[in-house]
């Protein structure tokens, strides 16, 4: 006869279980980033490795939207800006960081050595000024309806791109001598984008000279988005945005701050933005300007969301991969491209107003079961 | 009073840097101001009657400037033969193509989603917005070169004032968009149509209870919205002159300044959208003479973000509870 206090126990296993149990997600995506790395990289080849790359970064962004658009149903369409951001902050970090410690702007040490380093604490930074810039923008205009926080994002992401381009030329290694990081802080190559970052995030195999371990890199902070947006999905929190996206007044009738968790998920997807546009600034053959990373980017970026089904994470995932390969696939329909775009988007929203996956996962999803209850019945079947 | 702080301010603007550069500056903000106007109006009454933001409306509005292009080129040799006669003729035909334009996007794109939730429209509209802006694009229809507005209009000043010329293009700009709006005012307040489309805005269902028909009134209004937008596009056209591609990021800060200022007077409001309008304009053109040219688009988001934080339901609008 087992008394109350030993069944309670047995519902909270102890502090050092819980946390492998929990952990074993984040080991998942550090041992697949490696195994993309070390073995997918040199068996496709450096094109398709840069697909592989540009399908993580999108992943990113499409992930970390999600959590405004698809949870929280606020509709944020400024994501670029938030990525201008993380992305210029990290580049200042990694270019005349890199002058100042090393003398050159070129990629730095070994694997996970001090370049490394350097260039996820940019990574990092980047995020923050981003979550920062998200607080500022998204207190004012989430306070009110929904329709505004479009609005003044749009806004912000043409603000940012407006200082970015009034900003001044990028300085030489020689120049940069006896200025302090604050005077260097302006001088992000204008229109023309901030050229000469070391590219991190490239896509050839490590070991050499160059080659930084670039896919492990953004493998890595694909499976931390992945995990946070999964975990928030199904915490208290994550309850409480899909409450608001739902219905916001019943939502506040339960006891729900509705502003607050709104504000909340809107600075977090403001900081995988920019990391995400850290990433993008430091992949290879990447410049950054302004102009790549203004509205156009916003919509692919909601696309994106919008096609996967919102609030579905895996939607989102599968979104991603098939809109960063469909124009490699359709290069000569180029012009084509957005107006196809434009009438898949009015065509899903007037057809399947919920995405192609609605808020479920990829294997919740009728057709999944499906699949599977044959394939198991198969094995059974003598 | 609470006059006394800007009529403080405007004599220190004259007596610092002299009348003559003042009065153009006004000039100039007034013909922005009324740009504006025609568009935010477009964006208000649509929000009236189905409150949402029509994403489109800039591209409606980029749409109608390009046309007038087309049509001035088509018909130049009416403006050459009887000058007084070009420019009504293509006002006409640009507004009847965008007011077709218009009722089209609403029948097909918005209509199927009278019932959906606001967020699914407010996606549609940017999928409409994307549409005809990359639809312009194509060189069967508009190309990506920039074009050359031939001038309907002859260069001239009107008349000076303290050394100042005030060009006919601009008192062209400032008549017209005046006598729409009155037109637009007397329509909505005065005739039966106005009426229903008050009461729309007002309350949908009890409307359609009254006998209004309100699938037309939102018709009426995309229309009237849509031509509104034609003809700041021409004006648009006329006093700029150089037309950029129609996905071109300029469109759309034009129309989101609109936007702005729709909000900044209280959306839904006609005369709210003109009186933000004029002060948006004000703002920017003034900003950018006395202060710093390049900062142009950042005064007007700060307005916009101030009035959000000071009176969210904007200048003229009225505060609405949210009924549970």
């Amino acid at each position: 006869m087992k008394t109350i206090s030993e069944r309670t126990r047995a519902l909270h296993p102890g502090g050092l279980g819980s946390a492998l149990r929990s952990a074993w997600p984040v080991v998942a995506g550090v041992v697949v980033a490696l195994v993309l790395q070390s073995v997918l990289a040199p068996a496709v080849g450096p094109f398709a490795a840069k697909m592989v790359l540009d399908i993580g970064i999108a992943i990113v962004l499409a992930v970390s939207l999600n959590i405004v658009n698809g949870f929280a149903g606020q509709f944020s369409i400024g994501h670029a800006g938030f990525m201008m951001v993380g992305g210029y902050a990290a580049a200042i970090v990694t270019y005349y960081g890199s002058i100042k410690l090393w003398g050159s702007p070129e990629p730095h040490g070994g694997f996970l050595g001090s370049g490394d380093l350097l260039f996820l604490f940019a990574c990092v930074l980047g995020g923050c000024v981003a979550a920062l810039a998200g607080l500022v923008v998204g207190l004012p205009s989430l306070r009110l309806r929904g329709d505004y926080l479009a609005i003044v994002t749009l806004g912000f992401g043409e603000i940012m791109r407006v200082l970015a381009q009034r900003s001044k030329d990028v300085l030489y290694p020689e120049d940069v001598a006896g200025k302090s990081m604050w005077e260097v802080s302006d001088n992000l190559g204008g229109a023309l984008g901030f050229s000469g970052l070391p590219s991190y995030v490239s896509p050839t195999p490590w070991n050499e000279d160059t080659g930084h371990a670039g896919i492990f890199f953004v493998y890595l902070i694909v499976a931390i988005v992945l995990i946070s947006a999964y975990r928030l999905k199904l915490s208290s929190k994550g309850r409480a945005l899909l409450a608001v996206r739902e219905n916001e007044i019943a939502a506040e009738a339960m006891g729900i701050n509705t502003s607050r968790v709104k504000v909340a998920a809107f600075v977090m997807a403001a900081f995988f933005a920019g990391v995400g546009g850290a990433l993008f600034a430091h992949e290879f053959g990447n410049t950054l300007t302004p102009r790549e990373l203004g509205f156009q980017k916003s919509i692919d970026i909601v696309i994106m969301v919008v096609l996967g089904g919102m609030g579905s994470i895996s939607g989102a995932v599968v979104a991603a991969a098939a809109l960063t390969l469909m124009p490699e696939l359709f290069r000569e329909f180029a012009e084509y491209r957005m107006i196809i775009y434009a009438l898949a988007l009015i065509l899903v929203m007037i057809l399947r107003p919920q995405g192609l996956f609605g808020i479920k996962e990829l294997w919740e999803t009728t057709a999944w079961r499906r699949i599977r209850a044959r394939i198991v019945r198969g094995k059974e079947a003598p | 009073m609470k006059l006394g702080g800007p009529v403080v301010m405007l004599g220190l603007l004259i007596v610092q840097h002299g009348f003559p550069k003042f009065l153009q500056t006004l000039v100039n903000s007034v013909a922005l101001g009324s740009l504006y106007a025609l568009i935010a109006l477009g964006y208000t009454l649509v929000y009236g009657v189905l409150r949402f933001i029509n994403f489109a409306h800039s591209d409606v509005f980029a749409v109608g400037a390009w046309l007038s292009f087309t049509f001035a080129t088509a018909f130049g040799w009416v403006a050459t033969s009887s000058p007084l006669w070009g420019m009504p003729l293509v006002l006409l035909l640009v507004m009847a193509a965008c007011a077709l334009l218009g009722v089209t996007i609403e029948i097909l794109a918005y209509r199927p989603l009278r019932k959906a939730p606001r967020l699914n429209v407010l996606i549609t509209a940017i999928g409409v917005s994307l549409f005809l802006q990359n639809v312009g694009q194509l060189s069967s229809v508009f190309g990506t070169q920039p074009q050359r507005m031939p001038s309907l209009i002859e260069d001239r000043s009107l008349f000076t004032i303290a050394q100042v010329h005030i060009r006919l293009v601009d008192v062209t700009v400032i008549a017209l968009a005046l006598a729409l709006m009155m037109a637009l005012q007397w329509m909505v307040f005065r005739t039966r149509l106005g009426r229903a489309m008050r009461a729309v805005s007002f309350d949908e269902k009890v409307a359609s209870l009254m006998g209004i028909n309100v699938n037309r009134v939102v018709t009426i209004t995309f229309a009237i919205g849509s031509a509104l937008a034609a003809a700041g596009g021409l004006l648009f056209a006329l006093k700029y002159e150089g037309l950029k591609q129609t996905a071109d990021a300029t469109w759309v800060l034009l129309g989101l300044k609109a936007f702005v200022a729709a909000v900044v007077g209280g959306i839904g409001n006609v005369r709210g959208a003109v009186a933000g309008a004029l002060l948006i304009g004000v703002v920017e053109v003034f900003g950018a003479s006395y202060l710093s040219p390049h900062m142009r688009d950042v005064y007007v988001f700060v307005i916009l973000i101030v009035v959000l934080l000071l009176k969210p339901s904007g200048i003229l609008g009225k505060a609405v509870r949210e009924k549970v």
